[in-house]
C-alpha cells in the first residue's frame, strides 16, 4: 500500500482539473461525488497507508517521483517522505478534510459557484498534501504557496463583495511576508549545505554548525518567518480574523484544521535546525505565549461568531509554539491533531448555526437556540469543552501536556499558558452560553441534511474521545528522538491542579457572567478604562491600524504620487527642452525683409569682430 | 542552411503576405500563418540536429550547433555569418512561438491595410531571429534596426488614440542608444584592426581584442545602454509602459514576448563575453539597476488603473530580475535569467492578449470601468487569474523556476541586493490581485453583453497555459538546452571569476 502514496496527492488534482475545465457544466451531485470523492479516496488510501506504517516497524518511507530541475550541484526532486509526522498531518488532512468536504456539499449546494467551489476546495487539498509529503523544501514551499493560494481563492470566493476581496488580498500579501523570509531561508541554506532535501539538510546542518552560531539562527529565524506568516502568529496575525469572509467550512479546513497549523508543521519538520538555534527557539516560545494571551483577549471581547473562534485559533496556534518553542515537539503535533478536531467542530457547528440563521454572525442576535438546534448546540457544548480544555475532553490531554514541559522549562511561560487556559475557558462558555442559553430571542430552525450532520457527529466523537483512542495515539518519538516531555510531573502536585484549574475556573466564570447572571458585563462596560480596553482588544490590539498607518497607506500614497513616474519626466524635460528650441528658430522666421537684413547685417559684423579678434 | 531559411522564410512570407492583399483581405493572416508553420518546422528540424559544429572546436566553441559564413562585404571583413547554439535556438523557438500568438491575436483585431500589417509583423519577427543569430557585429546591427522599423509602423498606424506620440518616443529611445551601440562596434572594429592589421567585425574574432581596460569600460557601457533600453531597466524605461498601451494586440505580443529579450540576449551573448573585466567592474552597478528595476517598477504597476500600463511595468520588474541574473554571472543565476526569458514571455504574452481581448469587448483599458467581470466571462476572468500568479511567481508555474534560480545565483554573489529583490515577492501579489480585484471581482458595473472567449482564443490561452505549466514542472528540457551555451560564456571569462 505504501508504495501507492503517489496516487494521494494525485486524487484531489484530478479532482480540480475535472471540475476546473468543465466548470459550471456538471450537474451538481457530480459537482460533489467528484469534489467529495477524490478527497474520500485519498481519505481512505490514507487510512490503509496509515493502518500499515503504525502496524510496521514505522521505518520512514522515502521515493523519488522524477526530477524537477537540475542546475549544477543544485538538484531538486518530486520527492515524497513518509514518517510518523506526516502520518499525522495526513490524517488531519484527508480526514478532517473529507469531513468538511461532504458538510460542503450540503452547505454550499444553493450556491451557483458550486462547482468553483470544489476545484478550489480540491486544489487546496492538492497543495496541503505535497506540503506535508514533500522530501524537500522547494517541494515544501511549492505545497506552501499553494495552500496559499487556495486560501486566497476561498477567502474570496463570494467576489461580487469587494471587502471579501480585500480580506482575500491581505491574507495572500501577509502570508507573503513570511513566505518570503521563508525563500531566502531556502536560499540561504541551499548556499551554505548544497542541498534542500529536508532529511540530509538536517543531518547536514547538524554535523556542520555549532548550536548557536550565526548561520543556524539566522536560518532558522528565516524559516520561522514563513511559520509565523502562515501559522498567523505575533506580529503576522491579522490576516486571521478578516479570512472568515469566506464560506464557513473554507474557515473549519483551512483556517482551523489544516493550513494555518503548516507553520507548527513546518518548525516540527526542520526542529534540529532549531535546536541548533538557541535564541530563535526561545522566541519561538515567547512568540506563543504573547500570541495565545493576545489572541485569547480578543476572542474575549468579540461579537462574530466566526470572529471569536478565529481569534481562538489564533491563540490555540500559539500554545503549539509554546509547545515548539520548549522542545515539546510531540505535545505540539498532538495538540495540533486534537485542535484540527475541535476547532472544525466548533467552525462546522457555527455554519449550521449561520445556515439557519439566515447567514447572521453576531452572536448577541442570538440566543437560547439549544432547544432549536440540538445538532449544533450538542456539538458547540463538546467543542467549546474540548476547547476550553475541560478534563477528558481531547483538548484537555494535549494541552496539559504542553502546559508541563513549559513549565519545565520555565515556570513564567507556564503561567501564561495557564493564564490563556483560564481565558480560554471564559471564551468559549461564553460563546456557548450566550448562543444557546438564555431567552431565545428569535425563530430558527435546523434544517440540514445527513450529510452536514454526519461529520458533525463523527468530529464531536473525535473531540471528546480523540485524546484517550489508542489509534491516535501516533508514536511521534521516532520522528523527534526525544522522551516524551514532562512524563515526571504525573502524580497530584501543586502544578498539575493549577493546570487542571485554569479552564474550569474560566468555565466558573462565563457561567457567573453568562448563564446565571450573577455578574453583568454591563458593570464591566461602566468603567471607562475598561470600556477602553475592550475596544482595543476587540480591534485586535490595535495592529490593524498600526500596519496601515505605517505601511499600507504610505506605499499608496506613494505609488499614488508617482503614478506619472518622475524618471519620465527628465525625458519630457527634454522633449521641451528641444520644442523650446524649436519654438526660437522658428520665431525667427517672419517673412519681414528688414529683420532678415538687419540680423544678417548684425551676423556679419559679428563674424567680422570675431574674425579681428581672434 | 537551415539558419538562412530561418530567416528568410519570415522575410519573403512578409512580403508575400503583404501583396497577398490584392487577392482577398483576409489572405495576409492565412499566409502569415502559413509561414509561420513553415518557419516552425525549421526550428522543429534544427532541433534533431543538434550536433557541434567542427572548425570552431578548435576555437574552444563547442556549444554552437549551426553555422554560416558568406561574404558580404570584405573589404571592412564583414560577412553575412549566422551561428546558433542553445540559447538563440531556445529563442527563436519562443519568437516563432509567440509570433503564432500575435497573430491569433490580431486575427479580428485588424480590420484595415491587413497586408501592410501582416508584412510588418512577419518583419519584425524576421529581425528578432537575425538578432538572435548574426554573429557579425554589423550584422547583428542591421538586423537590430530591421527589428524596429516594422514596430514602429505597427505602433503608429494600428495603436490606439495617442499611437505618434508613443511610437516616436519608441524610435527615439532605440535609435539614440542603438547608435551609442554602432559607435562602441566600430571603435572595437578599429581597435581590433589597429592590433592586428585586419579589418573584421567577426564576434569570435572580435572576442581576442585586447582592450586597455579604460576604453574596454567605455565600449562596454556604449553595448550595455543600448541593451538596457531594450530590456528595459531602470532609468530608461519610460518607453514601454507608452509603447504597450498604444500599440496593437499583436504588436504588444512581440514587443512584450521577444523584443524585450533581445536586450537580455545581447547583454549575456556581447557585453559580458567581449568585455568581461569591464563587466565584472561594473556588476555590482548593473545589478542595483536590476534591483531598483525589480521594486520600482512593482511600485508603478499598483498604481496604474490602466490595464496594459500596468502589464508594461510588471514587464519592467522582471526584466529587473535578468539584469540581476545575468550581472550575477554564474550558471544558476544564468539559467534563471534564461528561464525567465522564456517564462515571462509567455505570461506577458498573455496577458497583453487579455488586455487586448478586454479592450476589443469593452472599448476601454481602464480597470475603474471594469468590475465583476468574473460572472460574464468566466473562462477569460479565470486565465487572468492564471497568468496574474504566474506572474507573481507561484511555484509550479515558469516565471518561479526563473526567479528563484536567479534569486540562488545572486545570492551567492551579492546577498544585500538580493534580499532587496526578494522583496518583489510581497509586491507581487500586491499588483497581480488588485488586477483580478478591479476588473473580475466586485459587483458589476454594467449589464455588458459580452461574449466569452472563442474558439481561436481559447486554444492560442490552452498552448500559453500549458508552456507555462511545462517551464514550471520540467525546467529541465530548457536548461539542458541552454547549459552548453551559458558554460561557454562562462569558461571565455573564467579568468576574472573572483
Amino acid at each position: 500500500m505504501i508504495n501507492l502514496l503517489w496516487l494521494l496527492p494525485l486524487f484531489p488534482l484530478i479532482g480540480f482539473l475535472i471540475l476546473a475545465l468543465t466548470g459550471e457544466k456538471l450537474s451538481k451531485p457530480a459537482v460533489a461525488w467528484v469534489g467529495v470523492g477524490s478527497v474520500g479516496l485519498s481519505a481512505l488510501l490514507t487510512a490503509f497507508i496509515g493502518a500499515e506504517f503504525l502496524a510496521g516497524n514505522r521505518d520512514s518511507y522515502q521515493v523519488v517521483l522524477g526530477s524537477w530541475m537540475a542546475v549544477g550541484d543544485f538538484s531538486v526532486n518530486f520527492g515524497l517522505y513518509l514518517d510518523a509526522l506526516s502520518v499525522t498531518m495526513l490524517f488531519v488532512v484527508t480526514g478532517v478534510g473529507f469531513l468538511i468536504h461532504l458538510y460542503s456539499a450540503g452547505f454550499m449546494e444553493a450556491d451557483a459557484g458550486y462547482a468553483r467551489f470544489f476545484a478550489y476546495m480540491n486544489l487546496f487539498v492538492f497543495a496541503m498534501l505535497v506540503l506535508v509529503l514533500a522530501d524537500n523544501l522547494v517541494m515544501l514551499y511549492l505545497g506552501w504557496e499553494g495552500v496559499g493560494l487556495g486560501s486566497y481563492l476561498l477567502i474570496g470566493f463570494w467576489y461580487q463583495n469587494p471587502d471579501n476581496g480585500y480580506a482575500a488580498r491581505k491574507a495572500f500579501v501577509m502570508t507573503r511576508v513570511g513566505d518570503t523570509s521563508m525563500a531566502l531561508g531556502l536560499i540561504l541554506l541551499f548556499t551554505h549545505l548544497h542541498t534542500l532535501d529536508i532529511q540530509s539538510l538536517m543531518l547536514d546542518a547538524v554535523n556542520q554548525w555549532d548550536a548557536g552560531t550565526q548561520l543556524p539562527v539566522v536560518a532558522a529565524a528565516l524559516l520561522l518567518g514563513g511559520a509565523l506568516g502562515k501559522s498567523a502568529q505575533l506580529p503576522l496575525q491579522t490576516w486571521l480574523p478578516d479570512a472568515m469572509a469566506g464560506p464557513t467550512p473554507v474557515s473549519a479546513l483551512i483556517h482551523a484544521a489544516t493550513m494555518v497549523t503548516a507553520g507548527v508543521y513546518l518548525i516540527a519538520r526542520t526542529h534540529e535546525l532549531f535546536i541548533l538555534a538557541p535564541p530563535v527557539q526561545f522566541a519561538v516560545s515567547l512568540i506563543g505565549a504573547a500570541t495565545l494571551l493576545l489572541a485569547g483577549c480578543s476572542a474575549l471581547v468579540q461579537t462574530d461568531i466566526k470572529r471569536i473562534l478565529a481569534y481562538s485559533t489564533i491563540s490555540q496556534i500559539g500554545y503549539m509554539f509554546l509547545a515548539l518553542g520548549v522542545g515539546a515537539w510531540s505535545a505540539a503535533i498532538f495538540h495540533l491533531l486534537m485542535h484540527s478536531f475541535f476547532k472544525a467542530l466548533l467552525f462546522l457547528a457555527a455554519g449550521v448555526v449561520i445556515y439557519c440563521f439566515h447567514h447572521e454572525h453576531n452572536i448577541f442576535k442570538m440566543g437560547g437556540f439549544r432547544k432549536a438546534m440540538p445538532v449544533a448546540f450538542w456539538s458547540f457544548l463538546i467543542g467549546g469543552s474540548a476547547l476550553a480544555a475541560l478534563p477528558f475532553t481531547s483538548g484537555y490531554y494535549s494541552k496539559d501536556e504542553i502546559l508541563l514541559a513549559a513549565f519545565a522549562v520555565s515556570p513564567g511561560l507556564w503561567a501564561a499558558g495557564c493564564l490563556g487556559a483560564l481565558i480560554t475557558g471564559i471564551y468559549s462558555f461564553r460563546l456557548v452560553f450566550v448562543v444557546f442559553f438564555g431567552p431565545q430571542r428569535a425563530e430558527v430552525k435546523e434544517v440540514i441534511g445527513w450529510r452536514m450532520i454526519l461529520p458533525l457527529v463523527v468530529l464531536c466523537m473525535l473531540a471528546l474521545f480523540g485524546g484517550i483512542l489508542s489509534v491516535l495515539q501516533i508514536p511521534l518519538e521516532s520522528v523527534f528522538q526525544l522522551p516524551v516531555e514532562g512524563g515526571e510531573h504525573h502524580g497530584f502536585s501543586f502544578v498539575r491542579v493549577v493546570t487542571i484549574a485554569g479552564p474550569i475556573t474560566g468555565l466558573a466564570i462565563a457561567v457567573l457572567f453568562y448563564l446565571t447572571g450573577t455578574f453583568s458585563t454591563q458593570r464591566l462596560n461602566a468603567v471607562h478604562w475598561l470600556k477602553l480596553l475592550q475596544q482595543f482588544w476587540f480591534s485586535g490590539w490595535g495592529l490593524d491600524s498600526f500596519y496601515n498607518a505605517l505601511l499600507v497607506r504610505p506605499f499608496k500614497r506613494i505609488a499614488e504620487l508617482n503614478k506619472n513616474d518622475v524618471v519620465d519626466s527628465a525625458y519630457l524635460g527634454i522633449a521641451q527642452i528641444s520644442m523650446g528650441f524649436h519654438y526660437l528658430a522658428s520665431a525667427s522666421q517672419t517673412g519681414r525683409l528688414r529683420w532678415y537684413a538687419a540680423s544678417m547685417g548684425f551676423g556679419a559684423a559679428v563674424i567680422i569682430a570675431i574674425g579681428l579678434l581672434s | 542552411m537551415i539558419l538562412f531559411a530561418l530567416i528568410a522564410v519570415l522575410f519573403f512570407g512578409g512580403i508575400a503576405a503583404w501583396f497577398s492583399e490584392r487577392w482577398s483581405p483576409d489572405a495576409p493572416r492565412w499566409i502569415s500563418l502559413l509561414i509561420l508553420a513553415v518557419e516552425a518546422l525549421l526550428v522543429f528540424l534544427q532541433y534533431s540536429i543538434i550536433d557541434p559544429v567542427d572548425y570552431m572546436t578548435a576555437g574552444g566553441f563547442t556549444a554552437w550547433i549551426a553555422d554560416l559564413k558568406w561574404l558580404w562585404i570584405p573589404r571592412f571583413g564583414i560577412s553575412f555569418h549566422l551561428a546558433m547554439d542553445g540559447l538563440s535556438l531556445l529563442l527563436i523557438t519562443l519568437t516563432v512561438f509567440l509570433g503564432f500568438m500575435a497573430v491569433s491575436s490580431s486575427w479580428s483585431e485588424i480590420r484595415n491595410r491587413q497586408g501592410f500589417f501582416f508584412f510588418n509583423l512577419l518583419f519584425c519577427l524576421a529581425g528578432t531571429v537575425g538578432v538572435f543569430l548574426a554573429v557579425d557585429l554589423f550584422l547583428f546591427f542591421f538586423f537590430w534596426e530591421v527589428m524596429i522599423i516594422p514596430m514602429y509602423f505597427l505602433i503608429s498606424i494600428w495603436g490606439h488614440e495617442k499611437r505618434t506620440a508613443a511610437a516616436i518616443k519608441f524610435f527615439i529611445f532605440t535609435q539614440v542608444s542603438g547608435l551609442l551601440m554602432l559607435l562602441a562596434i566600430v571603435t572595437l572594429a578599429l581597435i581590433y584592426r589597429g592590433n592586428t592589421g585586419i579589418y573584421s567585425f567577426d564576434y569570435f574574432d572580435l572576442l581576442e581584442t585586447t582592450l586597455a581596460p579604460d576604453i574596454a569600460y567605455w565600449l562596454m557601457l556604449g553595448f550595455f545602454i543600448a541593451f538596457t533600453v531594450k530590456l528595459p531597466s531602470v532609468p530608461f524605461h519610460t518607453w514601454l509602459p507608452d509603447a504597450h498601451t498604444q500599440a496593437p494586440t499583436g504588436g504588444s505580443v512581440i514587443l512584450a514576448g521577444v523584443m524585450l529579450k533581445t536586450g537580455a540576449y545581447g547583454l549575456l551573448r556581447f557585453v559580458i563575453p567581449l568585455f568581461p573585466e569591464a563587466a565584472h567592474q561594473f556588476a555590482p552597478v548593473a545589478m542595483t539597476l536590476g534591483a531598483v528595476s525589480v521594486l520600482y517598477a512593482a511600485v508603478m504597476a499598483f498604481a496604474q488603473s490602466d490595464l496594459k500600463r500596468l502589464i508594461a511595468y510588471t514587464s519592467v520588474s522582471h526584466m529587473g530580475f535578468i539584469l540581476l541574473g545575468i550581472f550575477s554571472w554564474n550558471l544558476l543565476a544564468l539559467q534563471g535569467s534564461v528561464v525567465t526569458m522564456l517564462a515571462h514571455g509567455i505570461s506577458a504574452s498573455a496577458l497583453f492578449m487579455i488586455a487586448g481581448a478586454l479592450q476589443q469587448r469593452l472599448h476601454t483599458r481602464e480597470m475603474g470601468n471594469m468590475g465583476g467581470l468574473w460572472a460574464k466571462i468566466p473562462q477569460l476572468s479565470a486565465m487572468t487569474l492564471f497568468f496574474a500568479i504566474a506572474s507573481l511567481g507561484l511555484p509550479g508555474l515558469g516565471n518561479f523556476i526563473g526567479e528563484f534560480l536567479v534569486l540562488l545565483g545572486a545570492f551567492k554573489v551579492n546577498v544585500v541586493l538580493t534580499v532587496l529583490s526578494a522583496l518583489v515577492l510581497i509586491l507581487a501579489p500586491v499588483y497581480a490581485l488588485i488586477v483580478l480585484q478591479k476588473a473580475f471581482y466586485g459587483p458589476l458595473q454594467q449589464s455588458y453583453q459580452l461574449s466569452d472567449f472563442g474558439r481561436r482564443e481559447r486554444l492560442s490561452m490552452m498552448l500559453l497555459v500549458l508552456s507555462t505549466i511545462w517551464l514550471g514542472l520540467h525546467p529541465q528540457t530548457v536548461l539542458n538546452v541552454a547549459e552548453p551555451s551559458l558554460q561557454q560564456a562562462m569558461n571565455c571569462c573564467q579568468g576574472i571569476e573572483q
